[in-house]
C-alpha cells in the first residue's frame, strides 16, 4: 500500500492511488482523526481534493517511509488528556422534555432538574439561562459539557421578544471569547463557552411551525448552529410523522431558516452526501426517558404504556439514535468547527468593523438583536 | 337507568289512579318528534386534537376540507369563529348539533386576551335570546346558546399554563367549562395521573369553576353510584380522537396505530373517551343545557338589566323597572312556532316534575 501523506502546514493534497474508492475511505479516516483534534489549536482549513496542482512533492517520490502519519498519533494522545469542551443549549416550552432528553443523550443526569435541590416544576415568569456544567468521561476521553437551559421561554401567554434574553446570552459568549483573544497575554487555552450547538423542541402538533418557533429560529439561524427536533414524538404516527416533518421543512425553507447542517458550509462531496442524507431526515422524531423496561429478555430504556412499550433506541418506534449519532458520534467537532470558523468569525468581523467606524480599539458591547448584516456594518464605515 | 313509569294496574286502584304518571311518557313522544339541539364550542391551541375528536365523538366527519394555514400567514390573523351545523339522527330522534371553533386560538406569539373573540361570541347570543324573550313575538326563537365549551389542555405541560388558567377564568361565568387533557396517547399512566392531580390542584388553587357533575339521587342502585363515583375522579378526562380504523384484536375499532401498538379509542383502559362521550351526550346533555339557561343565562340577564336599570336612574328619565327593548324581527317559520311553544311546555313540566319530587322527599 502506498503510504497516504497528509500535510498539517501546508495544503497538499491527499495523493490518489489506483483505487479511488480506497483513496475516499482512507481519507476519510483521516479527516476524522484531524477533527478530533485540540480546541484552540489554529486548525487551517480543510482543502478539497485536487489531485492536479503543480510543483508539490508527491507521496511517490518519497524513497521511504517518513513516519509523518504518526504525528497523528501524538496529536490523539494529547488531545485525549486535555479533553474536549461541549455546550450545548436546550431551548423549548416547559414540558416538552428537554431536561429528559439530555440525560438521555449523555446516559447521566447532567440536567438543571436533576441537579437543583428541591426542584420545583413552576413556570417562570422571565426566562433566565441557566447554565450547569459536568466533567464526564468515557474509555479514557474526557468531556466537559455544560448544558445551558432556557426555563420560561414561550410559556408566558404574552411571548413577545422572550427570545432576547438567549440572543444577548450567545453573543455575551462571543464576546467573552472575543476579548481574550485580544489580549496581549493570551492564555494557552481560552475557556470556551460558546454555544455550539441549540436544540430547539418543536412540540409534536402535527401541523406546522408556530409563527413563536419562525421567530426564534429566524434570529437564532444567524448566529447559532441549532438543531430543531419534535418533542414528545410518540403522539405522532409514522404518516402524520411524515407528513409533519416534511411541513416543517417547507416552512423553514419557506422562511429562509438555515439549520444545521447548512448547506453552504458542506465542504466536498462526500460531506454533502453525507449531510444530505440528514438534511433530508430533519427534525428528528424524538422520545426521551430514563427508565428501563425488559423488552424480549433485553433491558432497553424506553416508556411503558398501556398500548406497548416504545423503545427509545429503537429507529422504528422514534429517530432518538440518530440524534444522538449527530450530535455526538459523527457531528460533534463539526459543530465546533462550524461555531469557531464561521459564527465566531461572522460575529468578530462584525465587531472590529463597528469598531473601526467608532475609533481605535473594541467599543464596547451594545444590545444587538443578533441578525447579521455584513452590508450594514460596511456601510458604517 | 331508565326513566319510564310502569303503570299499577293491579284492579281496586284505578278510583286512586289519576293519570299522570303517564306524563313524561308525553314529553318523551314530544321531544322525540321535534328533536333536540345542541351547541358546542371547542378551543384550545392548533394540533391538539380537537377537530378529530369532535369527529369521532358524533361520527361525522365536519372538516374534510381544511386548510391548515402556515406559520407566516398564522402570524397576523386573529381568533376566528366558525360555526358548524350538522343534523343527526339516530333510531328516530333527531340531533341538531352546532359546534363552534375557534381557530387562531393561542398560536400566536402575543397571545393577550386572545379569548375575547370567544367571550364575545358567548355574550352576544345571550343577548340576541334575551332581546327574542323581551320582545313582543315570542313565537319563533331560535336558541344558539352555547350549552358546553370543551377546553383542550396540551398534555406537554406540567399542569395548567398561564393561557389555560386566564382562558377558564374569563369563561366559567359565562359557559359550562370541561377541560380535557388532549392527545393523551402521549402519557404514560404514571404521567397521567400526575398530570391529572396537578390539574385539579391547580383548578382549585386559581378558584376554577368548571363544570361539575350533578350528584346522583340517594335511591339511585349503588352500581350507579359507584359508577358516579368513578366518573368524577377520573376528570379531568384525558382524550384520544381517530379518523381511522384499525385491526384490533381480531375487531375494527377507532383507533391510531403504532409501531409499538395500536392505540384504541375506546378502550376505557387506554383513554377517557367513552366516558366522555357518555357524559357528554348519553347522560349530561340535558343537565348541561339546563345549567346553561338557568345558571349562566339568568346571570347574563340580571346583570344586563342591572346595568340598564341604573343607566335608566343615572339619565334620570324613567322609573320603570321593566326594561324596554327594541323589538326583534319576527319570523315566519310555522315549525319554529311549535318547537317554542313545546319547548316552554316540557319545560314547565320537569320543572313540575322536580317540585314534586322535592315535595315527596319532604314529606317522607
Amino acid at each position: 500500500m502506498i503510504p497516504q501523506t497528509r500535510s498539517l502546514t501546508t495544503s497538499t493534497p491527499i495523493y490518489t492511488t489506483q483505487d479511488l474508492q480506497l483513496e475516499v475511505e482512507v481519507e476519510a479516516s483521516v479527516q476524522m482523526e484531524e477533527r478530533e483534534g485540540e480546541d484552540g489549536v489554529e486548525q487551517p482549513p480543510l482543502c478539497p481534493i485536487d489531485p492536479n496542482t503543480q510543483g508539490i512533492i508527491k507521496g511517490r517520490d518519497l524513497f521511504g517511509y517518513v513516519g509523518i502519519e504518526a504525528v497523528l498519533d501524538q496529536m490523539r494522545r494529547k488531545t485525549m488528556k486535555a479533553g474536549f469542551e461541549f455546550n450545548i443549549m436546550v431551548v423549548g416550552q416547559s414540558g416538552l422534555g428537554k431536561s429528559t432528553l439530555v440525560n438521555t443523550l449523555f446516559k447521566s443526569k447532567v440536567s438543571r432538574k436533576s441537579c437543583t435541590p428541591n426542584y420545583e416544576e413552576k413556570i417562570s415568569k422571565t426566562v433566565n439561562l441557566q447554565s450547569i456544567c459536568h466533567v464526564i468521561e468515557e474509555k479514557g476521553v474526557k468531556m466537559k459539557l455544560t448544558v445551558i437551559d432556557t426555563p420560561g421561554f414561550g410559556d408566558q401567554i404574552n411571548n413577545e421578544n422572550c427570545w432576547e434574553p438567549i440572543v444577548k446570552y450567545v453573543n455575551e459568549q462571543y464576546e467573552k471569547y472575543l476579548r481574550e483573544e485580544q489580549h496581549v497575554n493570551r492564555k494557552r487555552r481560552i475557556p470556551d463557552t460558546r454555544v455550539h450547538c441549540c436544540v430547539y423542541f418543536l412540540p409534536a402538533t402535527g401541523h406546522r411551525l408556530r409563527p413563536i418557533d419562525v421567530e426564534f429560529m429566524k434570529r437564532l439561524g444567524h448566529i447559532v448552529s441549532i438543531v430543531p427536533v419534535i418533542a414528545k414524538a410518540d403522539t405522532l404516527t409514522m404518516e402524520e410523522r411524515l407528513e409533519f416533518k416534511q411541513r416543517i421543512r417547507q416552512d423553514l425553507e419557506a422562511n429562509g431558516i438555515r439549520v444545521y447542517p447548512q448547506k453552504e458550509y458542506d465542504e466536498d462531496a462526500e460531506d454533502r452526501i453525507l449531510n444530505d442524507k440528514i438534511r433530508e431526515n430533519i427534525p428528528f422524531a424524538v422520545v426521551g426517558t430514563d427508565k428501563e423496561h425488559q423488552v424480549n429478555g433485553n433491558k432497553v430504556l424506553g416508556r411503558k404504556t398501556k398500548w406497548g412499550i416504545i423503545e427509545v433506541e429503537n429507529v422504528a418506534h422514534c429517530e432518538f439514535a440518530n440524534l444522538r449519532d449527530l450530535l455526538i458520534r459523527s457531528h460533534l467537532q463539526d459543530l465546533k468547527d462550524v461555531t469557531h470558523n464561521i459564527h465566531y468569525e461572522t460575529y468578530r468581523v462584525r465587531r472590529l468593523n463597528e469598531s473601526n467606524a467608532n475609533g481605535l480599539g473594541l467599543s464596547a458591547l451594545s444590545l444587538e438583536n443578533g441578525t447579521f448584516d455584513k452590508n450594514e456594518a460596511e456601510s458604517q464605515l | 337507568r331508565g326513566s319510564e313509569i310502569c303503570f299499577k294496574t293491579q284492579p281496586g286502584h284505578d278510583k286512586e289512579y289519576v293519570g299522570f304518571a303517564t306524563l313524561p311518557n308525553q314529553v318523551h313522544r314530544k321531544s322525540v318528534k321535534k328533536g333536540f339541539d345542541f351547541t358546542l364550542l371547542v378551543a384550545g391551541e392548533s394540533g391538539l386534537g380537537k377537530s378529530t375528536l369532535v369527529n369521532s365523538l358524533f361520527l361525522t366527519d365536519l372538516h374534510k376540507d381544511r386548510k391548515l394555514l402556515n406559520a407566516e400567514e398564522r402570524i397576523n390573523q386573529t381568533v376566528e369563529i366558525t360555526k358548524h351545523t350538522v343534523d343527526i339522527e339516530e333510531k328516530g330522534v333527531k340531533l341538531k348539533l352546532t359546534i363552534v371553533d375557534t381557530p387562531g386560538f393561542g398560536d400566536a406569539v402575543n397571545n393577550t386576551e386572545c379569548w375575547k373573540p370567544i367571550t364575545d361570541y358567548i355574550d352576544q347570543q345571550f343577548e340576541q335570546y334575551f332581546r327574542d324573550e323581551s320582545g313582543l313575538n315570542r313565537k319563533n326563537i331560535q336558541d344558539n346558546r352555547v350549552h358546553c365549551c370543551l377546553y383542550f389542555i396540551p398534555p406537554f405541560g406540567h399542569g395548567l399554563r398561564p393561557v389555560d388558567v386566564q382562558f377558564m377564568k374569563a369563561l366559567m361565568e359565562k359557559v359550562n367549562v370541561v377541560p380535557l387533557i388532549s392527545k393523551a396517547d402521549c402519557l404514560t399512566p404514571g404521567e397521567m395521573k400526575k398530570m391529572k392531580d396537578r390539574v385539579r390542584e391547580e383548578t382549585d388553587k386559581y378558584g376554577l369553576k368548571v363544570y361539575q357533575f350533578p350528584d346522583c339521587d340517594s335511591d339511585e342502585d349503588e352500581e350507579f353510584k359507584q359508577q358516579d363515583r368513578e366518573l368524577k375522579e377520573s376528570t379531568p378526562f384525558a382524550v384520544i380522537g381517530s379518523n381511522t380504523v384499525v385491526e384490533a384484536r381480531g375487531q375494527r375499532v377507532r383507533g391510531r396505530l403504532y409501531p409499538w401498538g395500536i392505540v384504541e379509542v375506546e378502550n376505557p383502559s387506554h383513554c377517557d373517551f367513552v366516558k366522555l362521550r357518555n357524559m357528554l351526550i348519553r347522560t349530561h346533555m340535558h343537565d348541561l343545557k339546563d345549567i346553561t339557561c338557568d345558571v349562566h343565562y339568568e346571570n347574563y340577564r340580571a346583570q344586563c338589566i342591572q346595568q340598564m336599570t341604573s343607566k335608566l336612574t343615572q339619565d334620570n328619565r324613567v322609573e320603570s323597572p321593566i326594561p324596554i327593548l327594541p323589538l326583534s324581527t319576527p319570523d315566519v317559520e310555522t315549525e319554529k312556532l311549535i318547537k317554542m311553544k313545546d319547548e316552554e311546555l316540557r319545560r314547565m313540566q320537569e320543572m313540575l316534575q322536580k317540585m314534586q319530587q322535592q315535595m315527596h322527599e319532604q314529606d317522607l
